[in-house]
């Protein structure tokens, strides 16, 4: 008996009308958890009612307080008939069961019914006692922290990264149950509510146990999912990387250290932080760091690498027709693959035994050996090649790292940010693709449909999870072997997804292949002597263009193996010999030493660490292609075999439109591939960068390839023009300048390094690589589009419709804007939905065309609602289509719309400071924590600053000194305008102490008429405002508090479909009123915010002759409390003195 | 092919002042889009008509989704289905409860019954305003009217409090509403040439000056203490006869104000010639309020009985005030004449309404 769950009902309020008669109601509330229910007092004839109860005590177990939501009910009670229902209120307990989230529930919540929406609001407190249960053997999980956020959350720091979690569970769908002919759509409804909390309730049980066996204490990125297979059931799976997470003390002990001689310190720091930032620095490039970056020598892919993954799913459908006799006995369904070997449920075996050699490793490189039969016979794992250019000693650091992932069954990483120097090299977008028919259940024994909670699978569902966990296994050994094709040895930025048509079902896994620091992975942190050894190291790891500026210098210092992050993931991993698609490698436009490839495509966020040059843009493929109706596995092959095709046309599309934008990398990219019943939608959503790294894109040329007649030559020219001009017009747009530009201007303050990265770049150009290194736009690199048909005319024009963003716009589909900084306080977050209703008999030409238009105008209409928050940027622009009946697309965004100041001087030259500042701003956080991780670590014998760490990081400046030269930085930096942040930046790489006494002037102004604009609009107010974004920040804001993760299901039914204002009034009420509960939950939990907020589910269905519509939406987010850093300010003005101070002691050193 | 379904949900609902006013205005969603295409939001915003369209459909639909919250503005604070920052609220309900002018001047001292909205079709062709906006503002006073009908205490005060409306705007329900309360009649062709502010400010004298709650007599919290003449005081009015009625009086206080008028304006001989006429309409007056009947006629009689008189014999504003001024101090002069407070007290509504009433 671990638990009391206690609950008290207080009041009502804007409670409907119940009794006609006296136009008041009677309400009274029923408290439900588990088999135990409660009852208030009817309060009589009030819309207002105080229940004012006593606390309902329900002593329960843990796991039921982590699967079961507390379920209240208000009613109305009528002495002669049945009570009514007014709604009733679901209310997740999970976030009072760890000591870190919330610890009480209290608020105005929306009393919510399926079929009238919002009715009125309760007012409530819960609270939970728990006690602690040491039970090994336990069922629960109770204190596991979970995050939607896909990085590490900004109050917490990792100890260790685990690896990958995942778990199903399957039910039957209620309203596909018997039972449901019979009951009241709100029943059904209800009971479907119900069911789905549970399971995930669950799940996230489940997964918690999971991440306890691994060691850990927290999943982050934690990603859940429902696939509602009609007739064969529901399937609630969730994906999320374990982690052990610290909690970084939030305020910094402001009094207690101004005169502290820490060499950097910001209002983020923590005061004991603030010795060792420098000191933790050294990490990143330990030399663990360089040598295994040195090995992996190599680095991306791309194009190919689409095309590679996009080739599997035509090597599935081979199988696909097997798929459904086979399923007890899997293992026929791959002969080749060994998985059917391998225990039923693989993943609930310890992964995570740092000894055995463990099945899954072998298992993996036989599963490589199987899936390398598609692909050049590369990798073999890059340990292999590693060793083949490198001594025996970093071979063996190489395998190290490498051993530490794949003892892993899944190396993969649901997160798309790390902390600096977690990701060393990026291979490339992998992805598998799989079409599965789904089985229907043997009809249920009808006796127990009822029962929700399904914890033991017996009879009909007994195999059902396991065909599902067989299916993803499948899978994901094909992104393992992908990433093992390209060199690397880790999957980052991974997700997984389904769409569903009738019987037919495509699973999608994607993420990116990448060579990861084993840092994150050891058990216990790294020794400190050893660590402290190698402090002098440490000069070059926070990757800006600055210090990479330095590089020259450094390396006439003797370091040579150093590399600069700034450019060191993108380095190709693999072996250049063994390419395993055809790709151009060329130098490092960076550092000049490693090869990089021309263009790189990745599923993450951009690194806080990468060059950019410029700014990015949204860009996306968008493809629709017709597909004859069928049924069951002709269906099936049908759709496998057209897969490749999609995949194939949205990279090419992708491709071009990234080249006529003028750039070379794609972050975080997302394919989505939707089936329905006479068509396939395919649509590719990326954010174009131009990575100073990489090689120029070179232009689009076309290349008509029957030469004979004028006026076709005429027309061929016209739009090779038209197209060159996109591309200027779009360098100028996106302020991509060629490196040389940028090098000239950036270069002014240490001329010596730029000399002689200009010698190093003669140098090689005499050798035998010039042809990669000419950087002109020369038609040797131009992209060759032959049109020779009419479809290639038509990727043509659809690549000139894509109509530029307004003015004062920008967009991307990740966190971050490169080139964008001082974001202001005003957020937008919002969501927008359309359905669009196809002829019939339309090409795939018409189809395509409407499909971009509908996405085209789509954006037109949010840049044009937002017009009042210009300059502003959409970020997380993330699209979600659908095709919800035959000749129906639908398509949901759900974004953020932030603002920032213009007025900061951006001249075009400065993009070093810029890039600095960016980062500065939106990932401080991150590196900050990073930071004091590492001084826990270092400093754990001498605890706040001692002498010794001082000194060395005073010598450790000394060192570098000789190479900056201070006033032309503190020149720039004086003009910059985010001045404490950067002051955080700056003073960390120790190489610009002398400016933060000369910029100490301005910012605190700044400060005050920030602050000023963001108290400006909301006080006052009764309700809490409740901020909501899809990103894992909020600007001008520090994230003091992570409460629990929000996720809420909904289903909202009408019969009146035309009075309350057609499909359009229906689902713009219902998505307010989702938003409305999201608010009321993260206010009653004590939040002020939802980060990481996304809409991963909706699914509408109407049926306007019957006058009726339905509408299922899952949302998901962290809760947190944030506070602005305007009200951090007085801490602030403390540890700015100390920064001063600090900073010219180690100048005097 | 079509859009089937389009909707735009924000966490702040972002609404449009300029769509605002024009729904308000009771445009269709085609005639805002014109409208708006007209005001050049296009070029201004790179946008096409159909952005448009899909823009003023989607707020025109939160509109309606708001509009059951502004009926009770207080409820707009502490709802939970919008977040609103509270100044964007403050607006949202000032525009809702604002009027136009003319169409107020057209129900202005109509019962806001059923009847009153039925014609409401007239109303619409006869000002230009559209039915719909014109039902909105009609409902607008009726829930106004109805709300306060059954609150305790100062009218204004209630009407702010209720509808969180600024003071000026609060004043001018509580002008229609003691309009509405007493069906003061308003329509008459002479009484077209008053705009409703004028009107909007003699509601105000009266409030002030002759109601129950304007001479503190109740305990600050009777019903209608602000909608209802003061009987007593009405019934007191009677007693002021005595100036027209007693020769003697009335030829003194005559002399007294020709006395002190002569010489001073361009009109004295008119003035002069006139004084028991005009004398007598406004004592007529005051004795007749007791009846409900005539209380509806007071602005017709005002103008009927003295402003009329006044303007045919080109009196200036001067002439007037300095008629009144010098008419109402007399009075206190008089031996006879015991009811100076009544006399005070009604002769400073009379004379601040008629000075604002007159105009051309």
């Amino acid at each position: 008996m671990p638990g009391k769950l206690k609950a008290k009902i207080v009041a009502g309020r804007h409670l409907p009308v119940m009794d006609r008669a006296s136009d008041l109601t009677d309400a009274f509330v029923e408290v439900k958890f588990g088999n135990t229910t409660f009852k208030t007092d009817v309060y009589p004839k009030s819309l207002n009612p105080q229940w004012n109860s006593e606390w309902f005590k329900f002593e329960v177990d843990d796991e039921d307080l982590q699967d079961e939501p507390l379920q209240i009910t208000v009613l109305d009670h009528d002495t002669y008939s049945a009570n009514d229902a007014i709604g009733k209120v679901y209310i997740d307990i999970d976030p009072l069961l760890c000591s870190e989230a919330a610890t009480v529930i209290s608020g105005w919540l929306p009393i919510y019914d399926t079929i009238h929406g919002i009715r009125g609001e309760i007012n409530v407190l819960v609270k939970v006692d728990l006690f602690n249960d040491l039970n090994r053997f336990r069922q629960s999980s109770c204190g596991v922290k979970f995050f939607c956020t896909t990085s590490i959350p900004r109050c917490y720091r990792a100890v260790m990264v685990h690896g990958f979690v995942e778990e199903l569970v399957v039910n039957e769908d209620p309203e596909y149950q018997w039972i449901d002919r019979i009951r009241t759509p709100r029943a059904s409804n209800e009971a479907r509510q119900r069911l789905i909390f549970l399971m995930s309730g669950e799940l996230q049980r489940k997964i918690g146990l999971k991440v306890l066996e691994m060691g850990g204490n927290a999943v982050v990125g934690y990603l859940q999912c429902f696939d509602l297979e009609g007739e064969s059931g529901l399937v609630v799976r969730a994906i999320g990387t374990a982690c052990t997470l610290e909690k970084i003390s939030t305020f910094p002990a402001t009094a207690t250290h101004p005169n502290n001689s820490s060499p950097s310190k910001d209002m983020k720091d923590s005061p004991q932080a603030a010795p060792s930032t420098l000191g933790c620095r050294s990490t990143h490039s330990s030399p663990v760091h360089s040598a295994s970056s040195r090995l992996s020598q190599g680095f991306s892919v791309s194009v190919p690498t689409l095309l590679f993954a996009g080739m599997k799913p035509r090597h599935r459908s081979s199988e696909v027709p097997r798929a459904r006799q086979c399923r007890p006995g899997f293992g026929e369904e791959a002969p080749g693959v060994p998985l059917s070997s391998g225990p039923p449920t693989p993943l609930r075996a310890q992964t995570f035994s740092s000894f055995s050699p463990s099945k899954s490793y072998s298992r993996q490189s036989s599963s490589s050996d199987t899936e390398l039969s598609l692909t050049p016979k590369t990798g073999m794992g890059s340990g292999g090649s590693a060793g083949k250019e490198a001594g025996p000693l970093k071979a063996l650091l190489r395998q190290q790292t490498q051993s530490a992932l794949e003892q892993r069954e899944y190396p993969f990483f649901t997160l798309t940010a790390f902390p600096p120097g977690f990701l060393l090299h990026v291979g490339g977008v992998v992805s598998a693709r799989s079409v599965k028919l789904l089985d229907r259940i043997h009809n249920p024994a009808l006796g127990n449909t009822r029962s929700y909670k399904l914890l033991d699978w017996n009879s009909f569902t007994a195999d059902e999870p396991e065909t599902r966990d067989a299916w993803w296994e499948e899978i994901r050994q094909e992104i393992k072997s992908h990433a093992k094709a390209l060199g690397c040895h880790a999957v980052v930025g991974y997700s997984e997804s389904t769409s569903i048509c009738e019987e037919v079902c495509i699973l999608s896994a994607s993420g990116t292949a990448a060579v990861l620091s084993s840092r994150f992975m050891q058990d216990g942190p790294l020794d400190t002597e050893h660590r402290l050894s190698r402090q002098p190291l440490c000069v070059f790891s926070t990757g800006s263009e600055r210090v990479e500026g330095d590089m020259g210098s450094s390396a006439s210092l003797g370091f040579e193996e150093v590399v600069s992050p700034g450019c060191g993931f993108c380095h190709i991993p693999y072996d250049e010999l063994n390419i395993p698609f055809p790709a151009q490698l060329t130098y490092c436009y960076c550092c000049r030493r490693y090869k990089v490839p021309d263009v790189l495509f990745t599923t993450i966020d951009l690194p806080t660490e990468a060059n950019v040059t410029g700014k990015g843009c949204l860009i996306q493929a968008r493809l629709c292609r017709t597909k004859k109706k069928a049924q069951g596995e002709g269906n099936a092959t049908a759709i496998s075999s057209l897969l490749p095709f999609l995949e194939y046309e949205l990279h090419t599309q992708l491709m071009n439109k990234l080249k006529l934008r003028g750039m070379n990398a794609l972050f975080g990219l997302r394919i989505q591939i939707s089936v329905g019943e006479t068509m396939l939608l395919g649509l590719a959503s990326a954010t174009g960068v131009y990575l100073t790294a990489l090689p120029s894109p070179g232009g689009i040329q076309i290349a008509g390839k029957t030469p004979s007649d004028i006026t076709y030559e005429q027309h061929i020219s016209t739009m090779q023009k038209k197209i060159n001009d996109t591309i200027d017009k779009n360098k100028e747009l996106y302020e991509i300048n060629p490196p040389e530009v940028v090098e000239e201007i950036i270069g002014s303050p240490i001329p010596e390094p730029r000399q002689r990265s200009r010698l190093f770049r003669s140098h090689s150009e005499s050798s035998d690589e010039v042809s990669e290194l000419d950087l002109s736009h020369g038609k040797k690199d131009a992209f060759v589009l032959e049109i020779d048909d009419t479809d290639a005319v038509e990727d043509i024009h659809a690549l000139l419709t894509d109509s530029p963003t307004p003015a004062g716009f920008y967009s991307c589909n990740t966190e971050i804007m490169p080139g964008i900084q001082n974001w202001t306080s005003a957020i937008q977050m919002f969501t927008s939905v359309r359905v669009f209703r196809l002829n019939a008999n339309l090409t795939n030409q018409g189809l395509n065309k409407i499909f971009s238009d509908l996405c085209e105008n789509l954006l037109k209409s949010l840049y044009f609602k937002l017009r009042s928050m210009v300059p502003c940027c959409l970020c997380h622009l993330n699209f979600t289509v659908a095709i919800p009946e035959d000749e129906l697309i639908q398509v949901a965004v759900t974004a953020v719309a932030m603002s920032f100041d213009k007025e900061q001087p951006l001249e075009n030259g400065k993009q070093s400071g810029e890039k600095t500042l960016i980062k500065a701003i939106t990932e401080n956080d991150e590196q900050l924590q990073f930071n004091l991780e590492l001084n826990a670590e270092t400093s754990s014998h001498n605890p706040l600053s001692s002498p010794k760490g001082l000194s060395e990081v005073g010598s450790h400046l000394s060192a570098r000194a000789p190479s900056v030269d201070y006033s032309s930085f503190a020149d720039r930096c004086s003009s910059w305008i985010e001045q404490l942040k950067l002051k955080a930046h700056t003073i960390r790489r120790g190489s610009v102490k002398t400016t933060s006494s000369l910029e100490k002037a301005s910012p605190l102004p700044e400060g005050r008429s920030r602050s000023l604009r963001s108290n400006r609009s909301y006080s006052g107010s009764s309700v809490a405002v409740v901020k909501m974004t899809p990103l894992s920040f909020i600007p001008g804001a520090k994230i003091i508090k992570y409460l629990g993760i929000i996720n809420m299901f909904f289903i909202r039914e009408t019969s009146s479909l035309r009075e309350e204002g057609g499909v359009s009034g229906f689902l713009h009420t219902f998505i307010a009123e989702v938003f409305a509960m999201v608010r009321a939950h993260v206010a009653a939990l004590g939040g002020n915010a939802v980060v990481s907020y996304s809409m991963k589910e909706c699914v509408f269905m109407e049926n306007p002759n019957k006058n009726q519509a339905q509408c299922l939406i899952n949302v998901s987010g962290d809760a947190v409390i944030f506070v602005r850093e305007s009200e951090l300010e007085s801490t602030s003005v403390q540890t700015q003195s100390a920064t001063t101070h600090t900073s010219n002691g180690g100048e005097g050193t | 092919m079509s859009v089937e379904l389009d909707v735009f949900v924000g966490n702040t609902t972002i609404m449009d002042k300029e769509v605002y006013q024009l729904w308000l205005n009771g445009y269709t969603v085609n005639d805002a889009v014109k409208v708006r295409i007209e005001g050049g939001v296009m070029e201004e915003c790179e946008a096409s008509a159909e952005v448009l369209l899909s823009d003023t459909m989607d707020q025109y639909r939160t509109f309606q989704m708001c509009e059951r919250l502004l009926h009770h503005p207080a409820k707009l604070a502490n709802q939970l289905l919008f977040q609103i920052p509270p100044d964007r609220q403050a607006m949202l309900i000032e525009r809702y409860y604002a009027f136009d002018d003319s169409f107020v001047r057209e129900v202005l001292g109509k019962k806001l019954s059923k009847g009153t909205k039925k014609d409401l079709d007239d109303v619409s062709t006869k000002t230009g305003i559209t039915l719909k906006s014109c039902r909105r503002q009609f409902d607008n006073f009726k829930r106004v009217f109805k709300v306060v009908e059954e609150l305790k205490g100062p009218l204004v005060e209630n009407i702010r409090q209720h509808f969180l409306l600024p003071d000026q705007l609060a004043r001018d329900y509580a002008a229609i509403v003691f309009f509405a309360n007493n069906r003061f009649e308003t329509g008459k062709k002479k009484l077209q040439y008053l705009t409703f502010q004028d009107f909007a400010f003699c509601a105000g004298q009266l409030i002030n000056n002759w109601t129950l709650g304007a001479v503190g007599k109740t305990n600050n919290m009777m019903e209608d203490m602000d909608v209802d003449l003061d009987k007593e005081f009405l019934q007191d009015l009677k007693d002021l006869k005595i100036l027209i009625t007693d020769k003697d009086l009335l030829d003194q206080h005559k002399s007294l104000v020709c006395n002190a008028l002569r010489g001073k304006t361009n009109v004295f001989n008119e003035m002069e010639a006139n004084f028991k006429n005009l004398s007598r309409g406004l004592v007529n007056i005051a004795a007749k309020l007791i009846n409900a009947k005539d209380v509806r006629d007071f602005f017709i009689d005002l103008v009927e009985k003295f402003i009329e008189p006044c303007r045919s014999d080109k009196w200036t504003s001067i002439d007037m005030n300095l008629y009144l001024t010098h008419y109402t101090n007399s009075a206190h002069i008089l031996d006879t004449f015991k009811h100076h407070a009544v006399w005070t007290r009604y002769m400073g509504v009379i004379k601040s309404c008629i000075l604002r009433m007159y105009h051309d």
